[in-house]
This record gives C-alpha cells, sequence and structure tokens, in this order.
C-alpha cells in the first residue's frame, strides 16, 4: 500500500485518459498510485460509473485518492461513483475543480511529495480560474 | 395503485428508444450530442434484465433500474436519471397513493438539484420533473393534467438559457432549443401516465 495519495484520471475519451496518464508516469513516475480510465460502457465517447469505480481501486491508497475529469458527465459520473463505495472508502476520494491534463501531473507531483489529500487538491485547484 | 412494474418498464423502454434519434437531434443542438445514444444504451439494459427487475417489489425495482442506469447510460444523464429511479424506490411504498408518490418525487426532485447542481430554471431535467411534481401535490389531478404539465413544462426550457450541464458553455445560444434533458423527462412521464391510466 503506497504511502502517496492517488490519481484517477477520467475523461470522455480512452486516448485523452491514456495520454494524461502516460504524462503523469514520464513526469512523476511510478511511485504514486494512478487509475485512468475513459469511454462509456459500449467504449464510445462518455464515461461509465463502473469504470470509474475500477480505476479508483487501482489507483487506491489509503492517504486518499483525487480525481481529475473533464467535461459534466464525468463529475458527475465520478460523483456517483464515489457514493457507491464502501462507506470507510467515500470520506478518502475528492473530484478536484482543475483542468484534466495539467490537474493530473501537478496533483502527481504534489502527492509524490507526500502531501496529503487536501494539498493535493488545492494544488491542482489553483489552477482553475477563481 | 398497484402497480404493473413489467409493463412500466416496456412502456417506458420503447418510449425512450423510439425517440432516441430525437433526442440525440435536439443535444446536437445545445449540448455533445448523445443524449439519445445515452438513454437508449440505458434503457436496453433495463429491458434485458426486466424479467429479473420485475420479479421484484416495486421499492427495490424502482432502485434496480436506478443502478441500472447509474451504470451503463455513460453520460451524466445515467446519475441524474438513476438518482431519480433510486430516490423513488426508497421513498415509495409497495403500492403508493397520489400523496405518497407527491412526496416522493419531491425528495427525488431535491435529489437530482444536488447531484445535478442545478435548480429549476437551469433548462434541465428540472424543469420538468420541478412544476410536475408541484402539479401533483394540489389534487385532485388526473394523468391527462400530469402529461399536459409535462409537455407544457418541456416546451418552456425552449427560451430558457442553460446554466448546467455542457449546454451552459454555450450561454445564450442555448436559447431557442428545447433541453434533451426536459424533453426525455416528458416522455418518461407520458409513458408512465399511459400505462398506470391502463392505456398500454
Amino acid at each position: 500500500m503506497s504511502d502517496k495519495v492517488g490519481i484517477v484520471i477520467v475523461s470522455h475519451s480512452p486516448d485523452v485518459a491514456r495520454g494524461a496518464a502516460d504524462m503523469v508516469r514520464q513526469m512523476v513516475g511510478n511511485e504514486v498510485p494512478l487509475g485512468f480510465c475513459g469511454g462509456n460502457p459500449d467504449g464510445g465517447l462518455g464515461t461509465s460509473v463502473e469504470k470509474i469505480m475500477k480505476a479508483i481501486d487501482e489507483a487506491w491508497s489509503e492517504r486518499g485518492v483525487a480525481i481529475l475529469v473533464d467535461l459534466g458527465g464525468a463529475e458527475t459520473n465520478s460523483e456517483m461513483a464515489i457514493e457507491m463505495l464502501p462507506p470507510e472508502r467515500q470520506g478518502k476520494v475528492v473530484v478536484c475543480n482543475a483542468p484534466i491534463v495539467e490537474g493530473a501531473v501537478m496533483a502527481a507531483t504534489e502527492a509524490w511529495g507526500g502531501a496529503s489529500l487536501e494539498d493535493v487538491r488545492r494544488t491542482a485547484e489553483e489552477l482553475s480560474p477563481q | 395503485m398497484t402497480v404493473d412494474v413489467a409493463k412500466l418498464i416496456d412502456a417506458v423502454s420503447a418510449r425512450v428508444i423510439s425517440h432516441a434519434e430525437e433526442l440525440t437531434a435536439l443535444d446536437s443542438a445545445i449540448g455533445d450530442a448523445d443524449h439519445g445514444l445515452n438513454m437508449k444504451r440505458g434503457f436496453e439494459a433495463v429491458l434485458a434484465d426486466k424479467d429479473n427487475i420485475a420479479a421484484k417489489p416495486l421499492p427495490e425495482a424502482l432502485r434496480a433500474v436506478g443502478m441500472t442506469l447509474v451504470m451503463k447510460v455513460g453520460g451524466a444523464s445515467g446519475p441524474l436519471y438513476g438518482t431519480l429511479f433510486m430516490t423513488l424506490g426508497k421513498e415509495l411504498p409497495a403500492e403508493p397513493g397520489l400523496a405518497e408518490l407527491a412526496k416522493a418525487m419531491r425528495a427525488s426532485v431535491e435529489a437530482i438539484k444536488q447531484r445535478g447542481k442545478a435548480e429549476v430554471g437551469n433548462k434541465t431535467m428540472l424543469d420538468v420533473l420541478g412544476p410536475l411534481t408541484e402539479r401533483l401535490a394540489k389534487p385532485p389531478v388526473s394523468f391527462e393534467d400530469l402529461r399536459i404539465v409535462a409537455k407544457q413544462s418541456a416546451e418552456k426550457t425552449v427560451p430558457m438559457k442553460a446554466i448546467r450541464g455542457r449546454a451552459s458553455f454555450l450561454g445564450e445560444r442555448s436559447v431557442g432549443h428545447m433541453d434533451p434533458g426536459a424533453r426525455s423527462s416528458e416522455l418518461i412521464v407520458d409513458a408512465v401516465c399511459d400505462v398506470l391510466e391502463g392505456k398500454s
């Protein structure tokens, strides 16, 4: 089990999710738990609650998991996925209001340094216009 | 009243699936052109599980429909419609009356507001379900009353400006198009009324 906050990337596009995850891996390395998913349950553009739950599981850390999303449906489906987690995990997962690619890299960088979930989220959200 | 769940699933699924192209066309005007396809995928999954769902008492059946939509729709409408059916399932008794339906709809509308961070008037499904809930709370009410409220409420989303969802990126340009979520809510309400009234 990692001592670092995990990062999950949820895009409407499987390619965008994979691409953003590649950037995190190259720029931050393999020490941060990382999950990513994209596409609706049929594989077309969209998001899937089931895939998001699986990605959270892959990135799971007792320190918590920060999710980066692209458009509205990804956010709504991520919030739904969090609610469907076991109760003891629900409070340890947050959706960040941040651009997906830059947010994922910045959040992962912060997580790599051992920051708390709240600090990881704040760092990612600093990228969003207030 | 006793509700025939299998008939409800047949009627609502058929209505949504047969209007999938129209819903997607509405969504291509102001959204990301997937509402019809997503709803069709969701209700095809509900239909595929019909025997299993219809064997359950009404509250459990509604929760199962909601869960299927959450898992299968693939867009924001999955959690939103999922929340509608799951909340109805949580709130309704096995054989609900009008007052219980009104109360359960009120709880569902509140849950959808939270899920979608939206209010009535934002050009969403809430602009049909909100007025419908208001009407339900003012008996006497006929099924025809409810159908009319749903239809008129969906039409009222045409001049609205979108505040939430993908359509909100368009701002003023969202004006002049019916909201796809309002239209799908109208279709579902209409189909449910037909079944409860014994028309289908």
